[in-house]
């Protein structure tokens, strides 16, 4: 009983916990960087309630908090009520449930129940289509935003749906292309085994597949609707999107699950392409052994993921956003091409390479063939322009 | 009852009510949610029964992308706000000839099958150590490495390993990857933008 149910139950409400905090945190940061960036001083009032102390404005995510909780919770007439219910509570469990698999570290020695085992740091450990099981959660977070936008019963929720779930099947097919290089390198779906490959052979996917990186990362921001990518939700200019008629805890189950997508791709990032918590001559390669070495693991991994969050933020206010039909041909022109080429290097690398381990006296070789290639696609798109630009104002031909 | 029996009632209940709240739905977009649901519960029975490749196959292929295309497909040739259909009588007897003459085969099947057909699978999680006699194979219940590893041993069979013992279904899979390409092909060759020449500015017309 212990070892079914305790345990996870345990690792989930931790988790949960863990992670709701964290994201009402990070949003916080991410408003402190964009005041920064925008050479603002950003929310630095609230601190304690009832008190002068403002304490950095650390009470701001709370206060942010309590008033979506407190918001009246507004159905408009017009709406289809099930669905217009149920469409956020989709969205968040499919973003919560992808951390059933995923690694929060590797181990720590605590010996619970009567196996030996050491405790995982997985909620569900040794999944063996881990990889698979994200794909599948992620395509059904596409459910959420498309059946929000269209019981909302309204044209712009409806249009905004509709650009949103278009944008997010169109690069749900880049994102399992970057993937698959990994997969086919590492021969697991299993997302600890694919850490622990990089950190025996201590060369992370990032450096061996430079393409499949790239691809992954850019199919990863416009998976998460972050900035170049944020269709989706563009105020400014789009009148919001599929969640226009959403208010209150509605509203924020929506934006949560979204900015949750963020997390959970930076995880994956690390977790594929950086080597997850191995870090060189400080993490070790084999199973824990002791409590330091366990916790540094966690914190290491961490480390990495808080990193790519930071490029994530600082991303999002370096860069325009994309017009639509540039978003689509990006994904279908450049992004598809250059996952092919890195899916097709890896095939053919794989084979005499990998026979022998990756690590050994050839990977030099690896290395030099994956880079050259990548750089020569880079060059090539670069050159060629498929997404070509068209942005400036053409000038019509008068017709007679 | 053990709790795999529970959480098989549970999902297989699940499925067959969602099938029936299809079946008498009106609206067509809710049709498609409750279809979601219903292949959504048919990959938690694959879960459940071991066969995690094949649930989450299920779910990306059914729920992650066929039922995406169905409902994008909805929305987009919806005329009205709210879509509604209704089954006229002579559908109701095809569909109920159909679905019995399904039925009819699925069932004696079913019945036929042995309770008990592998030891193999007494491995399989949810099987094994989620029914009461759990402790003589405490040690298998959380070494979750030691199940069987699906997704290796389809990939084998599929290309016929010689550890699996079947001859592979090397050659269906490449007629179907061959299909599948020209599908491909012929898609992108309908969905090409139509190359009209530019209109030229004509002027010996109107002089």
């Amino acid at each position: 009983m212990l070892e079914l149910f305790a345990i996870p139950l345990v690792k989930i409400v931790v988790l949960i916990g863990a992670l709701m905090t964290v994201t009402a945190y990070l949003v916080l940061l991410e408003r402190k960087m964009a005041a920064w960036v925008q050479d603002r001083r950003g929310p630095d009032r609230v601190g304690v309630p009832l008190t002068k102390i403002r304490l950095f404005g650390l009470g701001q995510p709370l206060a942010d908090g309590l008033k979506f909780l407190f918001k009246e919770e507004f159905t408009p007439r017009h709406v289809e009520p099930l669905l217009y219910t149920l469409a956020p509570v989709v969205t968040l469990a499919s973003a919560l449930a992808i951390y059933a698999v995923i690694p929060m570290g590797d181990t720590l020695p605590l010996k619970i129940g009567a196996s030996g085992a050491n405790l995982s740091m997985v909620v569900a450990p040794g999944c063996d289509v881990g990889l698979l099981y994200i794909f599948a959660l992620s395509s059904i977070a596409v459910y959420g935003v498309i059946l929000g936008g269209w019981a909302s019963n309204d044209k712009y929720s409806f249009l905004g749906g509709l650009r949103t779930s278009a944008q997010m099947v169109a690069y749900e097919l880049p994102l399992g292309l970057g993937i698959l290089g990994v997969v086919l390198v590492s021969g697991s779906l299993d997302l600890g085994k694919i850490i622990h490959q990089q950190a025996d052979s201590g060369l992370w996917f990032a450096f061996t597949q430079p393409l499949g990186l790239v691809v992954f990362v850019v199919a990863a921001f416009a998976e998460a609707a972050r900035l170049p990518f944020d269709l989706p939700e563009c105020e400014q200019e789009l009148v919001g999107g599929y969640h226009t008629e959403y208010s209150g805890m509605r509203l924020i189950t929506f934006l949560i699950a979204e900015f949750m997508h963020m997390v959970t791709v930076s995880f994956l990032i690390v977790i594929l392409f950086f080597g997850g918590w191995h870090f060189w001559g400080l993490t070790g390669s084999g199973p824990v052994e002791s409590w330091g070495q366990g916790i540094l693991r966690i914190g290491v991994l961490m480390a990495k993921v808080f990193g790519v969050i930071l490029f994530f933020m600082m991303v999002r206010w370096s860069w325009p956003r994309f017009r639509f039909d540039q978003l689509m041909s990006l994904a279908w022109k450049v992004m598809l091409p250059q996952g092919l080429l890195n899916l097709a290097l890896m095939a053919v690398l794989c084979e005499p390479f990998i026979a022998e381990r990756i690590g050994s006296r050839h990977w030099g070789v690896f290395l030099l063939i994956s880079w050259a290639v990548a750089l020569l696609a880079w060059l090539v798109t670069a050159l060629v322009q498929p997404s070509g630009p068209e942005n400036s104002p053409q000038r019509v031909e008068p017709s007679i | 009852m053990s709790w795999h029996a529970l959480e098989f009632y549970f999902l297989a209940l699940m499925a067959c009510a969602f099938a029936l709240a299809v079946v008498f739905a009106a609206n067509v977009v809710r049709m498609a949610f409750y279809l979601i649901l219903s292949l959504g519960a048919t990959a938690g029975l694959f879960f459940l029964a071991g066969a995690d490749f094949v649930g989450a196959m299920q779910l990306m292929m059914y729920v992650g992308g066929t039922l995406v295309l169905l409902v994008f497909g909805v929305m987009l040739t919806a005329q009205g706000p709210w879509v509604s259909i209704r089954t006229s009588g002579g559908e109701w007897v095809l569909a109920a000839l159909v679905g019995g003459s399904l039925l009819a085969v699925l069932v004696p099947t079913a019945m036929r099958l042995d309770p008990a057909p592998n030891h193999e699978h007494a491995a399989v999680p949810g099987t094994a150590h989620k029914s009461e006699n759990k402790a003589p194979d405490a040690k298998a219940s959380t070494e979750p490495q030691t199940t069987r590893p699906t997704a290796t041993r389809i990939g084998l069979g599929l290309i016929g390993a010689p550890t699996s013992g079947t001859s592979g279904y090397l050659l269906p899979f490449e007629a179907i990857s061959i299909h599948l390409l020209v599908v491909l092909i012929g898609a992108a060759y309908l969905a090409r933008p139509k190359r009209r020449a530019r209109p030229k500015l004509v002027e010996s017309d109107e002089a």
